[in-house]
């Protein structure tokens, strides 16, 4: 006996992108229906390495960065709870002369966005920082960026999205979605259908299917983060880290653990991912030597999980270019956790009133389906590194 | 009691009921000379002594290990040079120097 | 010799054992990891070197045993290649990622016989991480490893067969037992009588130990509920309720476990699927009779696969091994392999018979307040995952350690996995085993930063 619900907007996963969807759906007075397969923000949402940050995004994600950055700082009014979320600083460290004058470059380009960025170098970083390994020769501080602990996160979104009204429905895997020519029917085996006019797309690295039953093919690829955690330490590090170009992040959470995270891991099946001892063995090396607090201390557990690439590491966010009605927003390529409330409230704009006063053309799936407009491709572009990828 | 000079909360956990005829094994804790037996483990040459193995409990809560199979990662601790050893499967050598407050070395 | 074969071990207890000395008697040099320093594994482990007291005087009734096993694996030590003191933490693609003395290498096998045994099965109490309180095969270990009683006035509580002939060990070795309090009443011992006489020598030996605690004073108690460890720094005494009154001794140690848990974190890293057992109340990866596990290659033996002691655990050990050898195509005793699998199918029956004399308390979870720490790693309380489930409709256990925190302690779940199942299966209306298992990470157990600052091991 098949449960049908008919609803203004259905949306496909409950990552943080689909939970904080349907709350500004809600809030906006629109009914939900999400369909999550696995529990609110489980997999991408849930597993990453829980860093707030807007330093280091592209320009063109900073006005989403900068709005989302004013929802974390009302988090608790918004989620009901604080996920732990700390504007604990992000210090985003260069271990090389040429990576300094990148975060330097950053900065400059970055000037009117508001980040507060200051360059600390030489003495004056290891003053403010002791703790800091020898290999930091600078290091670009944004004051307000943070951290918080995804896997509280996102599951708030979605449970102040239900107690709101939304219809989330968690182990419920979509395995049929089309438009009749009335509505999108979204099914999922014999349990549940789905009518909506309405369609988000935010299923996180299994997005790239759900657009091409649209008809509409992203060169979406799926990569694993690599995260170690230690066990409680004296407290010696209050900000979150990165490194330029790439190699590791760390922070150390109010109980002592040091969470550190690099590298890529490797998926099992199409939803379970495994670390690796490679990456393991490569994250604590670069964690101990930008860290040497690190050297008495042990790992106790590692982890993995599978996030949603593009090859020029923006995400597709706005309307389909086939499907009236279908939005997408998904492909974050491992930095959808800062901003990934605001891309919700996006969302809900661009239903209820078919556009938004965030600016999200670079985002268009139109970049990689229209044969006419080009895209980067991270791989050329000598100014886009994602923090923990491979040389 | 008459015989008990020191009150029972403060007796060593650990009991020597058997083996008594081993080589003398000299230790210290905070800096205070204690004195166990070769083939003592690290955890049994503390317990033998004190009556916890430090605040290693997330709240500051004193612990004494509880497995003693390696298993619970309970026993934990520290030498000053901020070394770390799993108290249970560890044994004691001498000379070795052990704290009871991680967080005060650096 | 198929230059092929190369098979891995890992434990050394009598399934370790039994499987080294039953490939290297058909011609084959197994690798056999052991994280401690001699063979032997937990219930047959040799004291150090220095150590005097006998076999009798160790093991008791299994000193016969414990000897033949210690000797089954001196016999093939030079047959083998014994990797002491080296702990298997990961396996990926083929190989096991194993520490040795600080450093890191990879051990590639072609097949492997996990048999990782197992720790005492933990239902937390009021006070039950107050110094003084240790696990009942801990106390053991305590006894036999290191001279050592865990107190000078010990009280032994839980429930299972380790219960009383701990508490004999310790009364036999001069320690004062105040009490053995025991959840389990008489009902169900006399109910599991039948299977129970099954083996009946270990029938005897059970009651025998449990007439001479009685002939030496040692009160025993049945039927108790647990209430509350007293003392702050150390234990100073334990409060139990009868069944009628709550009654209190004092005391300053205890032992205390409901039987045993199997250690299945390397099995589940290698993909071994899993079945719910229901007399033991946890999933445990599964196997048939010869051992073989649901990956091809790789077989399971001992406590690690499911409790059914020591016996089994020889038996099943030489059994995978048979399996192993006749999977590479080597020829073997086709009635041997009979033979143990019905010894095997025996003790299974006996095995359910204990779990029906001993068995789980199934009212516990409905019994713990609150405020009960569940999580002794990360001080999560019973309280906290009953919140999970009411606020945020957890009833998963990897989703309810993801929002609590319970299980991602040093222990990684050991000792309160099940305890978490069970809070959670009755808080949120289903069976345990609805409720899932936690899934295992690497590494198996922590591993220090420093091996990267040595650098890896090369493989050999």
């Amino acid at each position: 006996m098949r449960e049908r619900l008919v609803t203004d907007v259905a949306i496909i996963g409950a990552g943080i992108v689909g939970a904080s969807a349907a709350l500004a759906l809600r809030r906006m007075g629109l009914t939900v229906s999400v369909l999550e397969r696995d529990f609110c923000g489980s997999s991408a949402s849930g597993v990453n390495y829980g860093g707030v940050r807007r330093q280091g995004r592209s320009l063109a994600q900073l006005p989403l960065a900068q709005r989302a950055h004013g929802i974390w700082g009302r988090l608790r009014d918004v989620i009901g709870i604080d996920g732990e979320y700390l504007r604990s600083g992000h210090l985003k460290v260069a271990r090389s002369d040429p990576d300094l004058a990148s975060l330097e470059a950053y900065r400059e380009r970055t000037r009117d966005f508001g980040l507060g960025l200051e360059i600390i170098s030489g003495q004056a970083l290891r003053l403010r920082w002791p703790w800091l390994g020898s290999r930091a020769v600078g290091g670009s501080w944004c004051p307000d960026d943070g951290h918080a602990n995804p896997r509280l996160v996102a599951p708030a979104f979605a449970h102040t999205a239900q107690r709101l009204g939304a219809n989330i429905r968690e182990q419920t895997r979509v395995d049929e979605v089309a438009h009749d020519g009335q509505c999108f029917v979204l099914r999922s085996g014999n349990e549940i259908e789905v009518h909506a006019p309405f369609l988000l797309n935010c299923a996180g690295a299994w997005a790239g299917a759900i657009a091409a039953r649209f008809g509409e093919n992203v060169p979406m690829v799926s990569a694993h983060p690599v995260m170690a955690v230690t066990e409680p330490l004296p407290l010696f590090m209050s900000l979150s880290l990165g490194v330029e170009g790439g190699g590791i992040y760390g922070r150390q959470i109010s109980r002592g653990n040091c969470l550190i995270g690099g590298g890529r891991g490797y998926a099992l099946d199409d939803e379970r991912a495994w670390p690796g001892r490679s990456a393991i063995l490569s994250v604590m090396e670069q964690a101990v030597e930008l860290l040497p607090a690190l050297r008495r201390a042990h790992v106790i557990r590692t982890w993995s999980g599978t996030e949603g690439y593009l090859p020029d590491h923006e995400p597709v966010l706005g309307f389909s270019a086939t499907t009236p009605g279908l939005i997408h927003g998904f492909g974050f390529s491992g930095a959808g956790f800062q901003i990934g409330p605001a891309v919700g409230e996006v969302l809900a704009e661009l239903v209820r009133d078919g556009r938004s006063s965030t600016p999200a053309e670079a985002f268009s799936i139109a970049r990689f389906t229209d044969p006419r407009r080009p895209h980067e491709d991270v791989a050329t572009h000598p100014l886009k590194g994602i923090e923990g990828a491979p040389p | 009691m008459s015989q008990r000079v020191l009150s029972a909360e403060v007796m060593p956990l650990l009991n020597r009921v058997a083996e008594a005829d081993r080589d003398r094994v000299v230790f210290t804790l905070d800096g205070r000379t204690l004195a166990a037996l070769a083939g003592d483990t690290v955890l049994t040459a503390l317990l033998t002594n004190v009556v916890h193995l430090g605040h290693t409990g997330l709240s500051g809560a004193p612990r004494a290990g509880f497995c003693l199979m390696g298993a619970c990662q309970d026993c934990w601790v520290t030498t000053d040079a901020g070394e770390r050893l799993r108290a249970c499967s560890t044994l004691i050598e001498n000379g070795m120097r052990l704290v009871s407050d991680r967080s005060a070395l650096r | 010799m198929n230059p092929a074969l190369a098979p891995v071990i890992v434990g050394a207890g009598p399934a370790g054992i039994r499987a080294a000395q039953t490939l290297a008697r058909h011609g084959v040099r197994p690798v056999v990891i052991d994280e401690a320093a001699s063979w032997g594994g937990q219930i047959y482990r040799q004291p150090p070197a220095n150590f005097q007291r006998s076999g009798a005087s160790l093991y008791g009734f299994e000193a016969s045993r414990a000897t033949a096993v210690h000797r089954a694996m001196t016999g093939v030590l030079e047959r083998v290649d014994y990797r002491p003191r080296t702990l298997v933490w990961s396996a990926e693609a083929g190989e096991l990622d194993v520490l040795h003395r600080g450093r890191t290498s990879t051990v590639p096998y072609s097949h492997l016989v996990v048999a990782t045994g197992a720790t005492d099965r933990v239902l937390p109490f009021p006070g039950w991480t107050i110094p003084g309180v240790f696990t009942i095969g801990g106390a053991q270990v305590a006894l036999k490893y290191q001279g050592c009683a865990i107190g000078t006035r010990v009280v032994f509580l839980g429930t299972g067969p380790l219960l009383y002939a701990v508490a004999y060990q310790y009364a036999k070795a001069g320690a004062e037992v105040m009490a053995v309090l025991d959840t389990t009443g008489l009902g169900p011992k006399l109910a599991a009588a039948p299977a129970l006489l099954r083996r009946p020598a270990v029938l005897a030996k059970g009651i025998y130990y449990l007439a001479w605690l009685r002939v030496h004073g040692i009160a025993l108690h049945e039927g108790v509920r647990p209430v509350r460890v007293l003392g702050t720094q150390r234990v100073a005494g334990v409060v139990w309720n009868d069944g009628h009154h709550e009654r209190e001794l004092a005391c300053d140690a205890i032992g205390f476990g409901y039987a045993l848990r199997s250690e299945t974190q390397l099995a589940d890293i290698l993909g071994c699927g899993f079945t719910f057992d229901p007399l033991q109340r946890a999933y445990r990866p599964g196997h048939n009779v010869a051992g073989r596990s649901s990956v091809p290659g790789v077989y399971l033996a001992g406590d690690g696969a499911g409790i059914l002691g020591a016996d089994a655990a020889e038996w099943a050990g030489e059994r995978a091994a048979l399996a192993l050898l006749e999977d590479a195509g080597v020829p073997v005793d086709g009635a041997r392999a009979a033979t143990l699998e019905r010894r095997l199918a025996r003790i299974a029956a006996f095995g359910a018979g204990l779990e029906r004399a001993f068995p789980f308390p199934a009212g516990w979870a409905a019994g713990a307040a609150d405020d009960l720490i569940i999580c002794r790693c990360e001080e999560i309380t019973a309280g906290d995952l009953r919140g999970a489930v009411k606020d945020a409709g957890a009833h998963e256990l990897n989703r309810l350690k993801a929002l609590t925190r319970v299980g991602m302690g040093r222990c990684q779940g050991r000792v309160c996995g099940l305890a978490a199942a069970e809070i959670l299966a009755h808080a949120s209306g289903r069976e345990p085993r609805a409720v899932g298992r936690l899934r295992s990470q690497a590494p198996i157990k922590p591993i220090p930063f420093t091996v990267v600052e040595t650098g890896p091991e090369k493989p050999a």
